[in-house]
């Protein structure tokens, strides 16, 4: 996590850092702030990751370690679903969603629908399935 | 359903168990079949192998685009198509090509396939968010294309949708929108598949497969997810924005209310040049794999590879006015100086494929062929880049047909890389392999093609033709340099039809791969082809960044690339313990 999370920081000091010199340099506020913008996108993981580092007690987990075995992952990883329709539906809902933009808003009605069908199915299947 | 999932069991050490024949005990999956299965799935592999077909598809739509206005282009006064039909056609040939075939097929189609192999993940991250962006990407591409059914015909105001000529007085048409919304949907799909790859690499990575043994096809890939998180969300709020200008009588891309049109552009931009490199380092990836391999050597600077791919993430948010030189509102010092460090990762990585051929015992594959076409090709387009980053010879080249084969190089190798991808890999996902003789006569097809095409285009943007003209001036020598440009699309082309036949050919006469047909380095040729479902029944120790090739050949480890570090390590420890 150590490196992950620094890898993150440093992107986004150097978009900073860069974006300081830019905005000085050009005085374009365009630019200024979308680089500014890319200052927060990287210190917000990056330095999420270190704090959670650091709150594990800076415990390097078996894929950080050079010298990790395979046995010593022994055990459950996470529960992976196998299958499931409410990506498909959710994702029409939102293909509806954008033809009501284009074509009228009488489409907003099964874009609604199909929405809230695929997230209560989603939330429902979560609930299911596996045992974590 | 959902599924605990256990981490694969370990294969000891030196045992030479053929771990290829025990898949007898592999767990059957009840799940459904047939269509159902493709709407249902979330296994990482489906979904994969649909971004592929589907992104293979918009290449072909594209390119059939390309060649209606290579035809157009033979003579100078032809009117093959109108011009109105004219511009819909360019619009949406760079459409497609950029938004649907060649970034999907990079960041979502492969990746999504080999990411969670490479690291010895059962899957991505998350499954389920993977599967939509799949079925936003679908959509998106459906929404884009049916602007040719529309009344006033699709989007005609170039791939890069410049303001004023997309405001809702210049371009009214119904296919404006449709291409506005098309990208809402794909923007979406792209940013989710950037949070699944990230969260993939950060979490999911086998025991032992530290961030620095990492296949650099997936280091690649962690570097474009983080570029998609920081780059996609400025494209489509700037989308966003140009539909309120459009539909809800904002101003803010229109002089009229006090709005500022250039402002389109530094968005677009902000988004356009990272996007350039999302597309190129998934392929930098590709043939970073395949060199190696066909080499029969480690990969030549591993960390230096690294370095450069993470310095090219970092530089290539600081270059995207390249593209405004000639608005005179720019800085041009500053994206001048950017643009041309960021030639030098680039070259670096240059070296380092060499480098790792250098010496090597080299096997001529289509594969390899592809990435050696790529190489070149690839270094074409990078070397007159340079020459566009400099403001005054970018004054004098800027939108002419210099610029188009400037990045139709850089593109052109990137569809070499995505060949040499799916040679490399299509064993893996099939159980099959491609036919190689047909495989090696179209890759000289495609290379010669694109180089018979772009090399006149650079002549002819050099003599001052502008880019996007339907008819141009009579003039001979522009006329034969187009001529000979149509000659090389014509040969891509036929180079494209060739795979078909490959693919169908190599389908019907399926010969059988194994797990392991090419002597790989990384986990994917551990498991079987294709994989079982959620990938491996067990794993080989990992000590190195060629797992694979430790297993099979533990008289030939391979040499860890910080293994000096490493050492220093050790004998310090040793030190500090003889001291106590
Ligand atoms: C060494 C790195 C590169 C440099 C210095 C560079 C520089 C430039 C410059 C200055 C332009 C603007 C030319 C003009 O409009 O007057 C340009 C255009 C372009 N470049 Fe590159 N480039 C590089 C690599 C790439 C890569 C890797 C890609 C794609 C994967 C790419 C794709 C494009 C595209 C698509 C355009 C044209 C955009 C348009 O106006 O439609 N370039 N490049
Ligand atoms: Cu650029």
């Amino acid at each position: 996590m150590k490196f992950e999370g620094t890898v993150l920081t440093l992107l986004g000091v150097f978009y900073g850092l860069m974006g300081a010199v830019y905005w000085i340099w050009s005085k374009d506020d365009t630019g200024g702030v979308m680089l500014v913008g890319a200052l927060a996108l990287g210190l917000l993981p990056g330095l999420y990751l270190l704090w959670w580092y650091r709150r594990s007690g800076k415990r390097l987990r078996t894929e950080d370690r050079q010298d990790a075995t395979i046995e010593e992952g022994a055990g459950v990883i996470s529960s992976f679903p196998d299958s499931s329709i409410w990506p498909f539906v959710f994702a029409m809902g939102c293909f509806m969603g954008v033809l009501a933009l284009v074509f009228g808003t009488w489409f907003a009605f099964p874009a609604i629908a199909l929405g809230v069908m695929a997230m209560a199915g989603f939330t429902a299947e979560s609930r299911r399935g596996g045992d974590i | 359903m959902t599924d605990l999932i256990e981490r694969p069991v370990s294969t000891s050490d030196g045992d030479n168990v053929d771990h290829g024949t025990e898949t007898s005990h592999h767990h059957d999956h009840h799940g459904p079949t047939g269509i159902m299965k493709w709407l249902t799935s979330t296994d990482h592999k489906v979904i994969g192998l649909s971004y592929t077909v589907t992104s293979l598809i918009m290449m072909i739509i594209g390119g059939a685009f390309a060649e209606i206005i290579r035809a157009q282009l033979v003579s100078p006064t032809s009117n093959l198509v109108s011009f109105s039909q004219y511009n819909e056609l360019f619009t949406m040939h760079g459409s497609v090509m950029i938004y649907l075939f060649v970034g999907p097929f990079a960041f979502a189609g492969l990746a999504n396939y080999l990411i969670p192999i490479q690291i010895g993940a059962p899957d991505m991250a998350f499954p389920r968010l993977n599967a939509f962006s799949y079925w936003l990407y679908l959509t998106g591409s459906i929404t884009m294309l049916s602007g040719f059914l529309v009344g006033g015909g699709a989007a005609n105001f170039g791939w890069v949708g410049y303001a004023p000529l997309s405001s809702a007085a210049n371009s009214p048409g119904t296919g404006a929108d449709l291409w506005i919304c098309a990208l809402l949907l794909t923007g979406f799909s792209a940013i989710f598949s950037g949070v699944n790859l990230v969260a993939t690499i950060f979490y999911l990575r086998a025991p032992g497969m530290t961030l620095f043994r990492m296949p650099i096809f997936t280091w690649n890939m962690l570097v474009t997810g983080i570029l998609i998180l920081l780059a996609f969300p400025v494209l489509t709020a700037g989308l966003i924005m140009l539909y309120c200008d459009r539909h809800f009588g904002t101003h803010i891309y229109t002089v009229q209310g006090g709005g500022v049109p250039l402002l389109w552009q530094h968005i677009f931009w902000f988004w356009g040049h990272p996007e350039v490199y999302i597309l190129a380092l998934p392929f930098f990836g590709i043939v970073t794999e395949i060199f190696p391999v066909f080499s029969k050597k480690p990969v030549f600077g591993y960390r230096g590879m690294v370095f450069a791919t993470l310095t090219i993430a970092a530089l290539s948010l600081g270059v995207w006015a390249h593209h405004m030189f000639t608005t005179g509102a720019v800085l041009l010092p500053f994206f001048s100086i950017m643009s041309l460090l960021i030639a030098v990762p680039t070259g670096i990585k240059m070296f380092n494929w060499i480098g790792t051929m250098w010496g090597g015992k080299v096997h001529y594959s289509t594969a390899m062929l592809m990435s050696m076409g790529f190489l070149f090709t690839f270094l074409i387009g990078g070397i007159t880049g340079i020459f566009l980053a400099s403001p005054p010879l970018d004054f004098f080249t800027h939108d002419t047909y210099y610029v188009v084969a400037h990045f139709h190089s850089v593109v052109m190798a990137l569809v070499m890389g995505a060949l040499a991808g799916i040679y490399f890999w299509a064993p893996k996902m099939t159980g099959h392999m491609m036919h190689e003789g047909i495989g090696k006569i179209q890759f000289w097809f495609l290379f010669i093609g694109t180089q018979l095409f772009t090399f006149p285009l650079y002549l002819v943007g050099l003599h001052g033709m502008p880019r996007r003209m339907a008819n141009y001036p009579i003039n001979p020598s522009w006329q034969t340099l187009n001529e000979w440009g149509s000659v090389g699309a014509i040969l891509i082309g036929i180079s494209m039809v060739l795979f078909l036949v490959n693919v169908i050919y190599s389908w019907k006469k399926p010969v059988v791969a194994g797990d392991n047909p090419w002597d790989g380095h990384t986990l994917e040729w551990f498991t079987t082809s294709p994989p079982p479902s959620h990938n491996f029944l067990s794993l080989p120790p990992i000590h190195s960044e060629r797992p694979t090739w430790d297993y099979n050949h533990p008289d030939h480890l391979a040499i860890e690339h910080n293994h000096k570090k490493q050492a220093k390590k050790s004998a310090k420890a040793s030190a500090a313990s003889d001291a106590s």
